[in-house]
């Protein structure tokens, strides 16, 4: 295996490796530590999906920063969520729901360099499946594809783009108390 | 429970503060409320914004119908039933879209709504094989698409009935009017001038429809309901709470109507300004000047804040903060499809836009920090009182019972205070004139 494709395959780990601790510290509701994952000027966007016409897929997602989304934010608003679920008195999560994020089809789509040649920013795909279980038989599952920005700062990979495409028309879901 | 037909507006007790259970779970009250309620009221259907073009259509819901909004080639609004009169076939399956006419994908009947083609909107004017396998003999005049008798744009909200009796929008309004046009008018006061963001938050919540309408109405009871968003804070401005501080809310209803909302009641002078998104000095130093314009534009004119409100059955808006307009679908007894527009002054500054859409998301919808605990706990209320023993024991709406005074100024109007359930008992009665199939005569008085 030559030198390019060695590197490849770290990389590919490393970014994995970073995904999957990060759905970790979600599920074992280490929300502050998740928190501190996401860089200062994070956006983190969940659009809506609308049924349109074959020749108007343009207009399937509504747009960040433009229309109505089901999540359109940046930190400020994440750290806010954080404290919500600190309070303990956050009805939609007290008790606690028990949630499960399964996080696969990584792929990354692009590599920025620094000048090292080390990779400083990638680009990457995956899907989620996010299960949600909550009090007594209540069951929901999201179901979608992320694509990410993930850039290295003081030597750890850190979130500065998250996009979450949720394969649902209608939210099958009464409320949104997770993170994707 | 086997209920008769004319022992549904029984299940309320106004005069006592009581509403049975039955009213939020069985299946038979449930098939009555859309028929009764629901074929016959004023219903929101959208909104003009959602449709700017010509041909433009945005696919809504009635009750438990398919409807589709559409704007014809001589911008007239029309409400559709959206289904194909051949077999069924569900014709618009899209959101939204652009269609010349809209065509069925099961046999190829298509409609018009184009009034340069056909007489009446929605008619049909192509019928594949008309002349060989119908032989001419197909009155194309009697299957156009069924079409909403009473369609109104009401400073850009769409409203419809099916009932043709139904009397006009502004009397089924009331003077709930002015609270509606407090959210609906521009800031400075002008008429109009809002649109909605585009996209239209939709989403199944396992609960009774009217728990939503019932607590937009004025529930000032249930701050214990947020009291975590309140903890966090997340108004717009550097401060506590989930907005920015609001002067004194009163409950206000409509007896004869149905509708109520948290307000203020009507005066003649504008209150001083008081910063708003200060987050946003460039949005603060807007609104600070939007303040200037009202108080110039408006003068000596009554008007009136709303915080929150229904209109009767089924839709609610927030005026204020956040900015928007609800909608509770029915599904079954125990479950509903929410749907959230969000508003905004066509003419704001894009970082008025910014500002106030960040806000809203972040306090309203299912993601909503504010309505994420609304939903759990409207979800656990119907589910708790499905059960045989549980659905015998009635609902409470006592509070402030005989204390509800007349508004001057206001027609038909009362105010309870700050903190009353006279407005679900107002709700509750508007829903029991329905259900005993009253006539509009009766239902609206003269
Ligand atoms: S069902 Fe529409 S054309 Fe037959
Ligand atoms: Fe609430």
């Amino acid at each position: 295996m030559d030198d390019t494709a060695l590197k490849a395959l770290l990389l590919h780990r490393e970014v994995e490796d970073f995904l999957l601790m990060e759905a970790d510290l979600l599920d074992d509701r280490r929300f502050a530590d998740w928190l501190a994952l996401c860089t200062d000027d994070i956006r983190y966007w969940m659009p809506m999906a609308r049924n349109v016409q074959f020749n108007k897929t343009a207009q399937e997602y509504t747009r960040e920063q433009m229309d109505t989304c089901w999540i359109d934010e940046g930190k400020e608003t994440l750290t806010q969520r954080v404290k919500q679920l600190a309070t303990g008195i956050h009805w939609a999560e007290e008790p606690q729901s028990r949630v499960s994020h399964l996080i696969t089809n990584i792929r990354i789509t692009e590599v920025t360099p620094d000048a090292a040649g080390n990779a400083a920013e990638v680009q990457v795909r995956s899907r989620f499946l996010v299960y949600r279980n909550r009090l007594h038989d209540e069951v929901d599952i999201y179901v979608g594809k992320r694509r990410d920005t993930l850039r290295k700062l003081d030597g750890a990979w850190k979130i500065a783009r998250r996009e979450i495409f949720l394969d649902q028309n209608v939210l099958l879901a009464k409320n949104i108390t997770t993170f994707f | 429970m086997k209920a008769q037909p004319e022992s549904y507006s029984s299940l309320v007790d106004a005069d006592q503060g009581i509403v049975s259970r039955e009213v939020f779970v069985n299946q038979e009250v449930f098939e009555q409320e859309i028929a009764r309620i629901f074929a016959r009221a004023w219903l929101f259907v959208g909104h003009e914004s959602l449709i700017p073009n010509p041909d433009d259509y945005f696919v809504s819901r009635m009750g438990m119908d398919s409807v589709i909004l559409t704007r014809d080639r001589q911008g007239n609004i029309h409400v559709l039933l959206n289904s194909c009169m051949h077999r069924g076939m569900k014709l618009c399956r899209h959101d939204q879209g652009n269609a010349r006419a809209l065509t069925c994908p099961y046999h190829g009947w298509s409609y018009s709504t184009d009034g340069q083609l056909v007489e009446t909107p929605g008619e049909l004017v192509g019928v594949p094989g008309l002349a060989t396998h119908y032989h001419g003999q197909l009155d194309k005049k009697a299957w156009g698409l069924v079409r909403c008798p009473n369609v109104v744009n009401y400073k850009g909200t769409i409203w419809a009935s099916w009932d043709k009796e139904a009397p006009p929008f502004l009397d089924y309004l009331g003077d709930m009017k002015h609270y509606l046009d407090a959210a609906l008018d521009h800031r400075d006061g002008r008429e109009g001038g809002s649109e909605v963001f585009g996209g239209v938050q939709k989403w199944r919540v396992k609960c009774n429809w009217k728990f939503a309408p019932e607590n937009f109405i004025g529930d000032m009871y249930h701050d214990i309901s947020h009291r975590s968003v309140d903890l966090v804070g997340i108004g717009p401005s550097v401060g506590k709470g989930r907005r920015d501080a609001s002067r004194r809310r009163m409950t206000i209803g409509f007896p004869g109507l149905g509708h109520g909302l948290l307000g203020q009641l009507p005066h003649t002078a504008e209150d001083d300004y008081v910063p708003l998104y200060t987050k946003h000095p460039e949005v603060e130093a807007y609104f600070r000047e939007i303040h200037a314009a009202r108080v110039r534009n408006l003068g000596d004119r009554m008007r009136v804040q709303t915080s929150v409100g229904t209109i009767f059955p089924n839709m609610s808006f927030h005026g204020r903060q956040p900015r928007t307009i609800a909608v509770f679908h029915p599904i079954s007894p125990t479950e509903m499809e929410m749907w959230r527009f969000y508003l905004v002054d066509k003419d704001a500054p894009q970082a008025v836009k910014d500002a106030t859409r960040h806000y809203y998301l972040r306090y309203s919808g299912p993601a909503g920090m504010t309505e994420s605990d609304d939903l759990e706990n409207w979800s656990y209320a119907t589910e708790a009182s499905k059960a045989p023993l549980a659905r015998q024991y009635a609902y409470n709406y006592q509070m402030g019972l005989g204390h509800a005074q007349p508004i001057e100024g206001l027609r038909g109007a009362v105010q309870s205070g700050d903190v009353s359930e006279e407005n679900q008992r107002i709700f509750y009665s508007r829903w029991a004139d329905f259900m005993a199939g009253k006539s509009w005569a009766d239902l609206i008085p003269g």
